[in-house]
């Protein structure tokens, strides 16, 4: 290659992404870092936007326990959503897996399906099914003799995290399907040729093998459902607020848009923490896995 | 490979069911005869859907919806296919940095989005312009327009453009003729998944959008924010025809594991 080719072909990738980082830079990163800088400025019911520096939001955040429950709200409803889609959607992706062909596609696009279908549409359904104490949901269960009273769903904890595990269920069945196609059929065989019982090989052989899949699905989820907004606001209605819900109000409501702001970027730090960190504590524990 | 036991059989189907309910019941719902929310017991009826027509902010919030996903995917592909074709072809320093800044949109909570986008296009005078719902949605369908450029990319056959070149094309006639054709599969599903996901956004859409640029999701909740009835009802099983009718056709063109499993993601 001539001096000038490959000069042009040093440049060729940041003159093909230059458009793209631009449009990144101007309208991504700006708009956060104001964002960040507006959580610091004042506001007063008549005086609006104040662009000083003061720290009276994130005073507030810190010693009013109200911000303390609901963030401990949003972060217990986004760990029992995890837990549930974990519980259900490993063992299905499993099951899904030995299906056989044509079976086996039919399923995953039932099962993946919803995750491109509006959140409002499916939380809407959701909202019939519960709808008051005879609900549908709760005749299924008394007249199966699951329970003797209704449990309320309707604006409560229960409602959502059941709601928003319907939600976030494609990804935890997809992160675990991704996982067992890396898996080699003939390990199992091997163990059952050994004696293993069916408990013992998932216990010794699946279990660990799609433990990378799980926890990397538990990440996506945990992160989607701690700022989740469409589900929480429709489901736990005006009273029972989290993270997102509580920032639009700030937002569009009380029009107090630093406190809002403050919110929105302990959220974004707190997760951000999260999953980056989740992400090397597994990527350490299970190196050999994604080698 | 052992096969699935009865047990797994009755899992599967209860999972299935779960899966399937909140989504039959808003479209059977929507068939009610009756003036309240109920499942049509005593024969289907369209009348919810003809009420549809007697609410223009719905039809208007279709057309808003409708023309800001064709647009703003149009646009991300527009950015995202020359980025996709060097970080697919090129090791230069900076690119895992670079796809990851472009892939954080995924990772960002779209509610920070919305208030970020919200405080940037006030403080342009754009507040709840089109104009500002197109780059906001171009911001967050960009990952989604990217990854399945960059599977084609980087599945694609580079002796084809050898030939190509030393057959004298060069610059565009070579990206035209050769490059464009060999991923346009990817390039169209990048398209339809990027369509799907803005036409699909509330979080941060509800945060942008004013009277008369409110999307469908936005009007949506809006209204279920005052009252649940039939008509929302039917709104939302047109809502789910659509995105059915597409997500067919993806999988038809491209298979929908391959779309969402998001196969050309260098960071995972």
């Amino acid at each position: 290659m001539s001096a000038a080719a490959e000069e042009r072909s040093a440049r060729a990738p940041w003159a093909l992404t230059a458009p793209a980082l631009m449009l990144f830079v101007g309208v991504l990163l700006i708009p956060l870092a104001m964002t960040v800088m507006l959580s610091f400025h004042d506001w007063g019911q008549y005086k609006g936007i104040e662009p000083v520096f003061i720290l009276k939001n994130w005073h507030e955040i810190a010693t009013d326990p109200y911000y303390a429950e609901m963030f401990w709200r949003t972060f217990r409803i986004a760990i029992l959503t995890t837990l549930l889609t974990a519980l259900l959607g490993a063992p299905e992706a499993y099951i899904l897996n030995r299906m056989s062909g044509r079976w086996k596609s039919f399923f995953l696009l039932v099962i993946l399906g919803p995750l491109l279908i509006s959140v409002v549409a499916r939380t809407l359904g959701w909202a019939l099914l519960f709808g008051g104490n005879n609900g549908l949901v709760n005749k299924l269960l008394m007249s199966l003799g699951a329970i003797r009273s209704p449990i309320p769903f309707m604006f409560t904890e229960t409602g959502m995290v059941v709601a928003l595990a319907h939600v976030m269920m494609p990804f935890m069945v997809l992160s675990v399907w991704a996982a067992l196609q890396r898996l080699d059929p003939q390990i199992e065989n091997a163990a059952m040729s050994l004696g293993a019982g069916p408990v013992t090989i998932i216990r010794r052989i699946i279990m660990p093998q799609i433990m990378p899949g799980v926890l990397s699905g538990a990440i996506i989820v945990f992160s989607l459902s701690a700022s989740a907004f469409a589900t929480p606001a429709i489901i736990g209605g005006r009273r029972l607020k989290v993270a997102a819900t509580l920032a639009y109000d700030e937002f569009l409501n009380t029009l107090n848009w630093p406190l809002g702001a403050a919110v929105a970027t302990l959220l974004l730090v707190a997760l951000v923490l999260i999953v980056v960190g989740s992400n090397a504590l597994i990527e350490r524990r299970y190196a050999e896995v994604f080698r | 490979m052992r096969r699935n036991g009865p047990l797994a059989l009755i899992f599967h189907a209860i999972f299935v069911i779960i899966m399937v309910a909140p989504i039959l019941v808003v479209c059977l719902v929507a068939f009610t005869p009756e003036g309240f929310l109920s499942l049509p017991t005593n024969g289907f009826s369209l009348r919810w859907f003809r009420t549809i027509a007697n609410y223009p902010e719905f039809i208007h919030a279709f057309w808003v919806s409708l023309g800001l996903g064709a647009l703003s995917s149009l646009v991300a592909l527009l950015f995202a296919v020359p980025a996709a074709l060097a970080i697919a072809r090129y090791r230069f320093r900076g690119r895992d940095a670079l796809a990851a800044l472009f892939l954080s949109p995924l990772m960002i909570p779209h509610v920070v989005l919305g208030i970020a986008f919200l405080r940037f296009f006030t403080s342009a005078g754009l507040g709840g312009s089109f104009a500002a719902l197109i780059i906001a949605h171009v911001i967050i369908v960009f990952p989604f327009a990217l990854r399945l450029t960059l599977a084609a990319a980087t599945g694609m056959d580079l002796s084809v453009e050898m030939a190509a070149i030393s057959l004298g094309a060069g610059g565009w006639t070579l990206f035209r003729r050769v490059t464009l054709p060999l991923i346009l599969p990817g390039v169209i599903s990048g398209w339809a998944l990027a369509f799907i996901q803005s036409f699909d956004d509330l979080t941060m859409t509800v945060f942008l959008a004013a009277p008369g640029t409110e999307t469908l999701p936005v009007r949506m909740f809006l209204y279920i924010q005052d009252n649940i009835d039939p008509l929302v009802t039917s709104v939302s099983a047109c809502v789910i025809a659509i995105t059915m009718t597409a997500l067919i056709l993806l999988d038809r063109f491209y298979g929908l594991d391959r779309v969402l499993a998001g196969k050309g993601d260098p960071g995972r």
